[in-house]
């Protein structure tokens, strides 16, 4: 399988050291006058590196939705600026926007494919739009079927495909160009969890495969931890934390991104646990603590170490071994007695073995 | 009135309203569907950002909507006269209807492309489209199933408007009753015309809903 003309990934590759694909400047955007505005994005600083995954995560109306639609100027920024692979955006006139728009292919939550268009027609619009005479349409289109697995379904219309079909048919639409960038607005997000492991799939296998670069907006943690290689964490129109996706995700630094990602993590503590915990503990009280393993304390038998050091008064109330962007990550919520000698041992034992830690209060 | 007499009237009124029909509806729908259009595409942020033309044809369209048909007929009579160079007859009646169908048709296209949902508008922009393209690769595409009902919805209530150009010799069925029918009273010419007239418009409409029907897949089975 062969994406059409992506014969330039060496090319790519080469300039992935040069420059990064997106880069956002100080950039801001506001809606409405000035008496009543409303501050979507507040001095963004970020960068999309070429042929990477770059994930960005947020809550509804974090202003995520803005910022991708800034890339392909859907949206103009109110001050500072949006460069996509050398080209400011926002100095672009509407013929320089629409020639920057066939070079970023774009992929949608509710996938807008038109419902009077079967899946070749579909995948054949952006090329009619760019002028292409129906054999050179043709030509594209097949392979692009077959690409996303499709292959039967050419002359299917959307309201005949399921929800997953019908993204694979955005995807081939968005590649259609051969775009050097996507853009995926939340792309999964109507999905169930089973379709959007196949579609991530798809959008890593087209990654690796044409080293195109993909920036995607999503509010779950599973995709990012799934495909993306860095992330950039957006909360109230600010980027609060951004960088590799496993240095985010095993030491998150902001508020946001520990909410976000103990949804994702199987680090949620119970219920009753969580109630019952206190901040300072009292005579006899269990002290809570949550480890993690990493790098190489993700392979070692250190459970069983720090059962034997502490003298097998340990509880484990919640645990879970993840991989995030390919590298395996696990957790775990032990509870011990908080008395100074046994402190002291584990504390020991965690400074000599360079396990994280994070005590998260005590039980009676 | 004998059998074949009735038929002959009929017939000749028939043909009259269909020539009528046919033709204001028509013309009216090919001026009304690039006003419906824009319309629909002239709001401020929208693709051809026009909000003070658009609010203006809005305002005309509405002053035509709102004006009953009987007084469009004789408040236009001068413009008829100029542009047909009679103001009465079948030819004259097709004036006020053409001018009739024009806001009609207009308001129902404008209602059709409202209805198309605007992440597909979004998608062709993201894919470099000029406005133009949108218009026609897009919203007319999208919207068929619908401006088609619209067609046919407008055809059926030219055919009710026809009745009306009696007053300026327009002639057709409306006019066959009236005159015979109410007029002279015979209730079987009422009756034959009522009857002639429902066949017309369930004819129409089953017509307009199967090209629909067909155009739309929206909710195909597999």
């Amino acid at each position: 399988m062969k994406l059409p003309t992506v014969a330039a990934g060496a090319v790519r590759h080469e300039r992935a050291e040069a420059a990064p694909m997106v880069t956002f400047e100080r950039v801001t955007k506001r809606y409405g006058s000035d008496a009543k505005s409303f501050t979507a994005l507040d001095d963004v600083d970020m960068t999309v590196g070429r042929s990477e995954i770059t994930g960005i995560i947020g809550r509804s109306g974090a202003g995520k939705s803005t910022l991708i639609r800034l890339v392909n100027g859907l949206e103009k920024a109110s001050s500072g600026q949006v460069v996509v692979d050398g080209t400011e955006v926002g100095r672009l006139n509407d013929a320089g926007l629409r020639g920057l728009r066939r070079e970023v292919g774009m992929i949608f939550q509710h996938f807008n494919l038109l419902s009077s268009r079967t899946a070749f027609d579909n995948i054949a619009l952006p090329l009619e739009i760019a002028g292409l005479d129906r054999a050179a349409i043709k030509a594209k289109v097949g392979p692009l079927l077959d690409l996303v697995g499709l292959g039967d379904k050419a002359e299917r219309y959307p309201s005949e495909l399921s929800g997953g079909q019908k993204q694979r048919v955005g995807i081939a639409r968005a590649l259609a160009t051969s775009p050097k960038l996507l853009l995926s607005d939340e792309a999964t997000s109507a999905l169930d969890p089973e379709t959007t492991q196949s579609i991530l799939a798809l959008l890593k296998q087209i990654n690796a495969e044409f080293g195109l670069t993909v920036l995607l907006i999503t509010h779950e943690m599973e995709v990012v931890k799934t495909i993306a290689s860095h992330v950039a964490v957006i909360d109230k129109g600010r980027i609060v934390e951004q960088g590799p996706t496993f240095d985010i995700f095993t030491a998150p630094k902001h508020e946001t991104t520990r909410i976000l990602l103990s949804s994702a993590l199987g680090t949620n503590l119970p219920e009753w646990l969580r109630s019952d915990l206190k901040p300072e503990p009292s005579a006899g009280d269990r002290i809570l603590v949550r480890l993690t393993f990493f790098g190489a304390t993700a392979f070692q038998p250190l459970t069983a170490q720090l059962v034997t050091e502490i003298g097998g008064n340990v509880n484990i109330l919640a645990g879970a071994i993840e991989e995030i962007a390919g590298e395996p990550f696990g957790t775990l919520v032990v509870a011990y007695p908080a008395t100074p000698e046994v402190l002291e041992r584990a504390n020991r034992f965690y400074a000599a073995t360079g396990l994280s830690t994070e005590v998260l209060g005590y039980v009676a | 009135m004998s059998p074949e007499m009735l038929f002959g009237l009929l017939w000749k009124s028939l043909l009259q309203t269909l020539h009528m029909v046919a033709v204001s509806g028509l013309v009216g729908s090919l001026i009304g569907l690039p006003i419906g259009v824009f319309l629909a595409t002239s709001g401020k942020d929208e693709l051809f950002p026009a909000p003070a033309l658009n609010k203006a044809i809005g305002l005309v369209v509405n002053a035509a909507r709102s004006t009953p048909f009987i007084i469009l007929v004789v408040a236009i009579i001068p413009f008829t006269r100029l542009l047909t160079g009679t103001s009465i007859g079948t030819t004259a009646a097709i004036v006020p209807l053409t001018i009739a169908t024009v806001p009609f048709f207009a308001r129902l296209v404008e209602a059709a492309i409202r209805e198309i949902d605007k992440g597909l508008i979004e998608a062709a922009r993201a894919m470099g489209a000029t406005p133009m393209q949108i218009v026609f690769k897009v919203l007319l595409a999208e919207a068929r199933p619908a401006i088609l009902l619209a067609f046919t919805m407008t055809i059926v209530s030219l055919i009710g408007y026809s009745a009306m150009v009696g007053a300026v010799g327009g002639g057709g069925l409306g006019d066959l009753g009236i005159r015979y029918g109410y007029q002279r009273f015979m209730p079987e010419v009422m009756l034959a015309v009522v009857i002639v007239l429902i066949v017309l418009v369930q004819l129409v409409q089953s017509a307009g809903d199967a090209l629909a029907r067909r155009f739309d897949k929206r909710n195909r089975k597999s």
